[in-house]
């Protein structure tokens, strides 16, 4: 596999002394599919943001006489049972949807490096100990346990992030302990320790930083599976409640109208699923070009 | 192995006991007692009710009867279906659930599994990239949307087939079942693409094609049994998942199964049957994780190591 980076790079003449990061940039660069779908993101991204601004009409606007119509020219997208505008329904959902999806996954992301590093760094029977809890929180299961989370303490936005943060750490602990182990051996840790460095400032100085790469690349891969639960939660009606708005929301109600108005179901469900694909082959495309080594699984 | 079998399921024991307490706990600190949306009652019937449902006692105590009881086989009444056992309920919805699930896995399987070496047999062709694009499509393509378009297409529009229930009429299996199998298959598709392309590239594969074996020995005998690999220790996992995934699909296609019967428990407060299913679901997850472990021990021998000093 070395061999074949080394003669990658020779391939396209990248001067010596890039950085891992110049190196790696390069690489994703070259990704179409990547590309494309940072792209995709990047918009997705200012519109959700914009949205208060930009939207063509008032997110509780209803035109009762207007009923649900097709897509025209006033309505992009077509209008619900209220005549609401659904483009704009759409961005305001987006902009829940986007919130959990990267709010979850900072918390996912938090819990999961900290613990991760203090196992590695630790090693011994602490790590066997740490990482041990870790494999019986995995084999339970956790959505019957989000479930019941929201039901026992209410529906509310704040819990639903951190329940679905509580899920996904599990991973991101064992990729960052996985790292920090093999880290640790490096001689430029010794010498940082011999320098008298504490541990808390090796593990965040020379350590995290270094095993930054996977982490990335599985952060990426986790945005979209948070977005897919909170969906999948909003679409049973255990999820986001209205006046609040999301994709998964947006699609329980498209479905109970869905035979005579396919695009209030359509719609919601492009969105969402775009967003997905797009956020997936990003972080394949990560993937690939910060951790050749990885498997694409 | 046995060794491996072993201590593997004692790891199991504490699990499930945790997913107990947790749950037991967590229903019994939900706000408002599970009799507080009725109609005001009468004090009497109030405390019969609660006496009934061994609520006058400490929790400490309604812990310990709860184990005990469900060491019998025993979950106790529903709150929400007077009269009916949970035990009952569970037992009524489990054999379509499973049904549901054993056809979704074999779609799975058969379909990912299939799909995935042929796209590994040539990769980054378009034998590779037709199979993948699509397999990406289903990852991205939630059952809850899956489920409708496909009502939408071939239940409504084309009016092929049935769009609701269970056994009632003639093919109303199939939507559910592609449904929810859908995203493990395509699931399945990438794991055991990326399993068969590692294997190809060992030595062992050239020293079978080196001793002139035809090639679909080489990749049925030879290549298949580790480029699976990845997929036998996935139908652990995969299993917990088409359970919660039954929860959409049930509910989409009307279907009398656990699931349904788990999502209705959680609008109706129905504190007694959560509890039950939930424990009875965690154990079930728990045991196929087992099995899943121990099959891939068996066909790995590597795997058996874990427990070794």
């Amino acid at each position: 596999m070395t061999s074949k980076i080394t003669a990658q790079a020779l391939d396209h003449d990248i001067p010596k002394g890039t950085s891992l990061w110049e190196d790696a940039l390069v690489r994703l660069r070259k990704n179409r599919l990547s590309m494309i779908g940072l792209g995709f993101l990047l918009f997705v991204m200012i519109v959700c943001l914009l949205t208060p601004w930009i939207a063509p009409y008032g997110y509780e606007e209803q035109n009762l006489r207007l009923g649900a119509i097709p897509p025209s020219m006033e309505h992009w997208l077509g209008t619900d049972t209220f005549g609401r505008d659904m483009l704009t329904r759409i961005m305001y959902g987006g902009r829940v949807s986007l919130l959990v999806g990267f709010i979850a996954t900072s918390v996912a992301l938090l819990i999961g490096v900290t613990y991760g590093a203090i196992a590695g760094y630790a090693g011994g029977k602490t790590d066997a100990f740490m990482m041990r809890l870790v494999d019986i929180l995995y084999a339970l299961p956790f959505m019957i346990f989000i479930i019941l989370l929201m039901v026992v303490f209410g529906r509310n936005l704040l819990l639903l992030f951190l329940a679905i943060g509580a899920v996904e750490w599990l991973v991101m602990a064992r990729i960052v302990r996985g790292q920090i182990q093999s880290l640790r051996q490096q001689e430029y840790v010794e010498a940082a320790i011999s320098l008298g460095l504490s541990p808390a400032a090796i593990i965040m100085k020379h350590l995290i930083p270094n095993a930054l790469g996977p982490v990335i690349v599985y952060t990426t891969l986790t945005i979209p599976n948070v977005m897919l639960l909170e969906a999948f939660l909003s679409f049973l009606g255990l999820g986001i409640q209205p006046p609040e708005s999301s994709w998964g929301l947006l699609i329980s109600y498209g479905v109970e109208t869905m035979e005579e108005y396919p695009w209030l179901l359509i719609f919601p469900g492009l969105a969402l699923t775009t967003t997905l694909f797009a956020l997936n082959f990003l972080g394949d495309g990560l993937r690939d070009a910060l951790d050749p080594k990885a498997s694409r699984d | 192995m046995w060794r491996f079998i072993g201590l593997r399921s004692l790891q199991a024991i504490p699990v499930i006991l945790a997913v107990i307490t947790v749950t037991f706990f967590l229903v019994r600190a939900a706000p408002g007692g599970p009799f507080s949306s009725e109609k005001a009652v009468s004090p009497q019937v109030q405390a019969a009710l609660e006496a009934q449902y061994r609520l006058d006692q400490p929790p400490l105590q309604q812990y310990v009867s709860y184990l005990t009881d469900l060491v019998q086989g025993n979950m106790g009444p529903s709150f929400y279906y007077p009269g009916r056992s949970v035990d009952e309920l569970i037992l009524q919805g489990l054999p379509i659930t499973a049904e549901l699930g054993l056809y979704a896995l074999l779609i799975a399987v058969i379909i990912g599994s299939f799909a995935g070496v042929i796209a590994a047999l040539k990769p980054n062709t378009m034998q590779d990239y037709v199979p993948m694009s699509i397999a990406m499509v289903g990852i991205c393509m939630p059952s809850f949307l899956l489920g409708p378009v496909l009502v939408l297409v071939f239940g409504i529009m084309l009016d092929w087939l049935p769009v609701s229930g269970w056994g009632d009429s003639y093919g109303d299996k199939v939507l559910p079942s592609i449904t929810l199998g859908a995203m493990y298959a395509a699931y399945i598709a990438r794991l055991s693409r990326s399993g068969m392309l590692e294997v190809m590239s060992q030595d062992y594969l050239r020293t079978a094609r080196a001793k002139g074996l035809p090639e679909y020995v080489v990749i049925l005998k030879h290549a298949l049994r580790g480029g699976l690999l990845p997929v036998i220790s996935y139908l652990g996992p995969a299993f917990a998942a088409l359970l919660s995934g039954s929860f959409v699909v049930e509910t989409i296609f009307q279907i009398p199964g656990l699931g349904r019967f788990y999502v209705q428990a959680a609008f109706n407060r129905d504190y007694t049957m959560i509890l039950g299913t939930t424990v009875f679901l965690s154990t079930l997850i728990v045991v196929f994780n087992l099995l899943s472990d121990i099959a891939a021990a068996w066909v790995n021998p590597r795997l058996r190591y874990q427990f070794k000093k």
